[in-house]
C-alpha cells in the first residue's frame, strides 16, 4: 500500500480515533489507581483511630478494587489483545521415545531383580513399618467404644437434678410444664440428657410393661434424637408432641414418643420414674436400650 | 533497564530459555474462564484471612468465664473457642472484617468450584487429555466443603456445635467401623474435649497442605496440556488462540485477583455472617430453632430431612438410617462424579483428544443429564428448609416433607426432558449462536452508495507474519489493525491474526463484483476504539461450517 489511498486515509483515522479512545481508558486507570491510593490512606486512619468494621470493608472494597479495575483495564484495553494464535505441541511422547523409556526402566528393574531376595525382604520390612507406624495414628486417638454406647449416667435410683444441679421436685412442674434433666452428679451430660414432661396429675402407662414408669403424669425421655442425634427440644402441649428442631422428626409423647412423623427411625427410650418418699424424682433404673442414632453393632 | 538480576538468576538458573516461552504463552479468553480464577484467587485470601485468625483464636474446649468487650455475654462461662472468637471479633482492630471476610471467602470458593465445575461438565472440557484435571478438580472439591464444615465448627457456637453432633451421628453410622472411627475420632463419645482442637489442626495443615499440592498439580496440569478453547474462525483442535500471557493476560488475571479480594472485603465488613454471638454457645442440650448448616451443606441436610425412617436390622447388626442420606449419597456423588468421564466414554466411544469445547447445545444427552443431576441436588438444597418453608407460607410441615419426597423424583426428570428438547432445539436453529450477516456498502463509479447484505460474509483473511518462537516480536505493531486493509500475505510459518475488524477488503475482489465500484466495504461493526467486531476475540461468534472445516479431525 502506498500513496494516499482512501484505505490509508481510513487507516490514519482510525489511528487518531485510537488516541483519544486510549486517553479515555488511560484517565480511567489514572483515576482509579488514584481512588485506592486515597482508600488505602482512609483505611491507615481509620485503623489508627481504633476501627470500624463498616467503613473498613467499604474503604477496603475501594482500596483493592481500585488497584484491580486499574490493572484489569490497562492489560485489556492498554496492551494488545491479539487474538495471537499459537499451535499446541504433540502432549504425547513419540513411538520411540516410549520405547527408550520402557528400555531404560527395564534395564533398572533387571538390575534390581538380580537381588530378588533383597528387594523381597526391603519390601517386607518397609511394609511392616508402614503397618505397625499406622497404628499410633490410629488407635492412640480415643478408646475402642466397647461398652460406651450402651449405657449412659442414668442407674437405678439416680435423683432426676435441673442443669444447674437442682433435684426435681413431684411439685415442681404443672401440667404441660417440661424439664431437661439429668442424673444426679452429671449436670449438664450431653449423653445422659433427658427431657421431663407433665402431661397430667395421673399415673401415665405409655406401653404394655411400663405401668409404672409415669408417676404423677410424669415422663421422662432420652432426649437425644434417635436420626441423628440433635436434642429434641421442642415440646408442643397441644398435640402431645415432641419435635427435634435439626430434621423435624416428631414423636409422640402420649405412646412412649413413637415416632410418628419425619426421619427418626426409633421411639424415643423413655426412663422409668418413680417419687421417693420425700417427693424428689428419681429414675427406677437406667435406659432399657441404648439411646440416640443407631451404629453397627446394635441389633 | 538493568538487566543484572536477570543475568544473576540465569546463570545459576537457566530461567531465560523457559520464562521467556511463558511470558509468550497464548491463553484463550473467554468469561467463563475466569471461574476457576475466582475459587483460586478466594483460596488465596482464605490463607491470608485464616493466618490472621489463627494469632487470636484458641482452639480449646475448657470453660472460661468471658469478660469482654461485648456486653450481652459478659460473665457466662464458655470455651476457650467461643471466647476467643468474641474477642477477636470484637476486641481485635479489624478482627471482625478478618473473620467475616474469611467466611465469605469460604462461601464464595465452594460457589466458584462448583460453577467452574458445571462450565467443565456442560463443555466437555473434561474429555481426554483432561480426566486427571476432573480428579483433581473433584477432589478439590471435597476437601473444599470438608473443610469448610471444619472451619464453621470451630467457633464452638449452638449452631455448629449441633453440627458437629450431627457428624458425630453420621460417622457412628457406617457399617462395620462406624463406632470405632467416631470414638477415635473424638477421642472417645460426644463430644469430649479433643474435637475442637483435632478439627483446628485438620482445619489449618492438614487440608490446607492437601489442597495446595492438588492446587498447584491442577495448574501445572493445565499449563503443560494448554488450555481448552471455544470453537469459533481459525480456532483448532491443533492451535491455541488468544491473548499473551504476558502481559496482557497477567495484567487481566492479576487484575481480577484484586477485584475478586474487593468483593470479598466488601462482604467482608457490609454484610454480617455467622454471628456467634447471636447463637450463644453450644450447651449441648439446648438447640436453636431452624438450624440449618451454611450452603454447600445444604444438599445433605436436605437429603437428611427427606430419607425416609428406614433402619435396616438383622443378623445382629444395624444399617443407621443416616447412612443412607449422609454417607452413601455424597459418597455415590463423588464417586459418579469421579467416573463421569469414563461413564460417557461407554455411550460416545469417543477417544479422541479433545481441545475445542462443545457448546451445551451441540452435546443434547450430557446437557440433559447434567441439568437433570443439578435440578437433583437443588430440590435437596431447598429440602433443607422444609421447617422455614412451612412457617412462612403457612402450611404444615407434613405437606411440605411429603411434596419434597415427590418433587425430588418429578423435577430432575423434567429439568432432563426440557433441556434435552431446548438443546435439540437450539441445535436445529439454523441462526443460532450465528454471527450476524455482513452489510457490504459498494460505491458505484457514479459515487452511488448501495447496501446489501452478503452471506456467506465476505472472506477474513489473517494477517500473516513471519514468526520466530512463539509469537511475532513485532506485535506491538500489528496488534490494533481498526480500519486497516488486510495486506497480502507473506509465507510465515507461524500467523497472527490481525484485529478485531476489517474495514476493507481486498482490492482484487472489487473488480469481480457487479457494481463495478472502486471500493468494497464491510460495515465496521466495531469502529475504531468501540472494541468487538466481526472477529472479535472475546467470543464464540463465529460460523460453524468454517470451524468444523478447519478441525483436523
Amino acid at each position: 500500500m502506498s500513496g494516499s489511498t482512501p484505505e490509508l486515509e481510513q487507516e490514519l483515522d482510525g489511528e487518531s480515533l485510537l488516541k483519544a479512545s486510549e486517553r479515555r481508558f488511560e484517565r480511567a486507570v489514572g483515576v482509579s489507581f488514584a481512588l485506592s491510593f486515597l482508600a488505602t490512606i482512609g483505611l491507615g486512619v481509620v485503623y489508627w483511630q481504633g476501627g470500624q468494621t463498616q467503613i473498613e470493608g467499604a474503604l477496603l472494597f475501594v482500596a483493592l478494587g481500585g488497584i484491580g479495575f486499574g490493572i484489569v483495564a490497562w492489560g485489556k484495553y492498554l496492551v494488545p489483545q491479539g487474538p495471537y494464535v499459537q499451535e499446541r505441541e504433540e502432549l504425547q511422547s513419540t513411538e520411540s521415545e516410549r520405547e527408550a523409556f520402557v528400555e531404560s526402566f527395564e534395564r533398572g528393574n533387571k538390575l534390581i531383580q538380580r537381588r530378588s531376595f533383597l528387594a523381597k525382604l526391603l519390601g517386607a520390612s518397609v511394609a511392616a513399618f508402614g503397618v505397625i507406624t499406622l497404628f499410633p495414628f490410629i488407635r492412640s486417638l480415643g478408646p475402642q467404644p466397647k461398652k460406651m454406647l450402651y449405657v449412659t449416667n442414668w442407674k437405678k435410683g439416680s435423683a432426676l437434678v435441673k442443669s444447674d444441679g437442682t433435684k426435681v421436685h413431684s411439685t415442681d412442674l404443672e401440667v404441660g410444664g417440661v424439664l431437661t434433666v439429668f442424673p444426679e452428679g452429671h449436670a449438664g451430660g450431653a449423653i445422659s440428657q433427658s427431657i421431663l414432661i407433665r402431661p397430667s396429675f395421673e399415673d401415665i402407662v405409655t406401653k404394655p410393661g411400663r405401668d409404672t414408669w409415669g408417676p404423677q403424669g410424669y415422663l421422662a425421655y432420652s432426649k437425644v434424637c434417635t436420626h441423628a442425634g440433635c436434642p429434641v427440644g421442642l415440646y408442643q402441649e397441644l398435640t402431645q408432641q415432641l419435635l427435634c428442631p435439626c430434621h423435624q422428626s416428631l414423636f409422640d409423647v402420649m405412646t412412649g414418643a413413637n415416632p410418628v412423623f419425619g426421619p427418626a427411625p426409633r421411639p424415643l427410650p423413655q426412663l422409668p420414674l418413680e417419687i421417693d418418699s420425700q417427693g424428689y424424682l428419681r429414675a427406677q433404673a437406667g435406659f432399657d436400650e441404648p439411646i440416640g442414632p443407631g451404629f453397627w453393632e446394635r441389633a | 533497564m538493568n538487566y543484572k538480576p536477570i543475568d544473576w538468576v540465569d546463570e545459576r538458573l537457566g530461567t531465560a530459555k523457559f520464562t521467556r516461552k511463558s511470558l509468550n504463552k497464548i491463553f484463550p479468553d473467554h468469561w467463563s474462564f475466569m471461574l476457576g480464577e475466582i475459587a483460586m484467587y478466594s483460596f488465596f485470601i482464605l490463607l491470608a484471612t485464616g493466618v490472621f485468625l489463627t494469632f487470636f483464636f484458641v482452639p480449646s474446649s475448657a470453660d472460661t468465664v468471658y469478660h469482654g468487650s461485648y456486653a450481652p455475654m459478659d460473665g457466662h462461662v464458655v470455651s476457650q473457642a467461643y471466647a476467643s472468637t468474641l474477642n477477636l471479633s470484637f476486641s481485635v482492630r479489624a478482627g471482625l472484617v478478618m473473620r467475616q471476610m474469611h467466611h465469605w471467602a469460604a462461601n464464595v470458593f465452594i460457589a466458584a468450584i462448583v460453577v467452574h465445575l458445571l462450565r467443565v461438565f456442560f463443555t466437555g472440557a473434561f474429555r481426554k487429555p483432561r480426566e486427571i484435571n476432573w480428579l483433581v478438580g473433584s477432589l478439590l472439591l471435597m476437601m473444599a466443603i470438608f473443610e469448610g464444615f471444619l472451619g464453621y465448627s470451630l467457633p464452638d457456637d449452638l449452631i455448629s456445635g449441633t453440627g458437629i453432633r450431627i457428624a458425630y451421628s453420621i460417622t457412628l453410622s457406617i457399617p462395620v467401623v462406624g463406632s470405632y472411627l467416631a470414638s477415635f475420632l473424638f477421642g472417645g463419645q460426644f463430644p469430649g474435649n479433643t474435637i475442637i482442637p483435632r478439627f483446628y489442626t485438620i482445619h489449618i495443615l492438614l487440608i490446607p497442605a492437601l489442597m495446595a499440592g492438588l492446587l498447584g498439580a491442577h495448574l501445572a496440569i493445565m499449563w503443560h496440556q494448554k488450555h481448552t478453547q471455544y470453537k469459533g474462525k481459525g480456532k483448532t483442535e491443533k492451535n491455541v488462540v488468544g491473548i499473551a500471557m504476558w502481559p496482557a493476560y497477567a495484567m487481566q488475571a492479576g487484575g481480577f485477583f484484586f477485584l475478586t479480594a474487593s468483593v470479598l472485603a466488601a462482604l467482608g465488613g457490609l454484610v454480617q455472617i455467622n454471628p456467634i454471638w447471636l447463637y450463644g454457645p453450644y450447651i449441648p442440650y439446648k438447640v436453636s430453632y431452624a438450624v440449618q448448616p451454611d450452603w454447600y451443606m445444604g444438599w445433605l441436610d436436605g437429603a437428611l430431612r427427606l430419607f425416609p425412617s428406614w433402619e435396616i436390622t438383622g443378623f445382629g447388626h444395624m444399617i443407621p438410617t443416616v447412612f443412607f442420606p449422609a454417607v452413601l449419597l455424597p459418597g455415590v456423588t463423588f464417586g459418579l462424579l469421579m467416573a463421569w468421564p469414563w461413564i460417557e466414554r461407554i455411550f460416545t466411544k469417543d477417544t479422541a483428544a479433545h481441545n475445542l469445547l462443545d457448546n451445551p447445545r451441540d452435546n443434547p444427552w450430557r446437557t440433559s443429564i447434567g441439568v437433570g443431576v443439578m435440578a437433583f441436588y437443588m430440590v435437596l438444597f431447598f429440602a433443607s428448609s422444609t421447617d422455614v418453608l412451612a412457617n412462612t407460607f403457612e402450611v404444615s410441615l407434613n405437606f411440605v416433607l411429603w411434596a419434597f419426597r415427590v418433587l425430588v423424583f418429578v423435577i430432575p426428570p423434567v429439568a432432563a426432558l426440557v433441556a434435552h428438547k431446548l438443546a435439540v432445539e437450539a441445535g436445529s436453529v439454523q441462526s443460532a449462536g450465528r454471527p450476524r450477516k455482513a452489510m457490504v456498502v459498494s460505491r458505484s463509479k457514479e459515487g452511488e452508495y448501495t447496501t446489501e447484505e452478503s452471506d456467506p460474509r465476505p472472506e477474513l483473511e489473517f494477517k500473516r507474519h513471519a514468526m520466530h518462537g512463539d509469537i511475532a516480536q513485532s506485535l506491538p505493531e500489528e496488534s490494533r489493525l481498526h480500519g486497516e486493509a488486510i495486506e497480502a500475505a507473506d509465507d510465515g510459518e507461524d500467523y497472527a491474526f490481525s484485529g478485531s475488524s476489517i474495514a476493507a477488503v481486498l482490492a482484487e475482489e472489487i473488480g469481480e463484483r457487479p457494481s463495478g465500484g472502486s471500493g468494497v466495504y464491510e460495515v465496521p461493526r466495531g469502529a475504531p476504539g468501540s472494541g468487538g467486531g466481526m472477529f472479535s476475540p472475546r467470543g464464540p461468534s463465529q460460523s460453524k461450517e468454517v470451524s468444523d472445516s478447519e478441525d483436523e479431525k
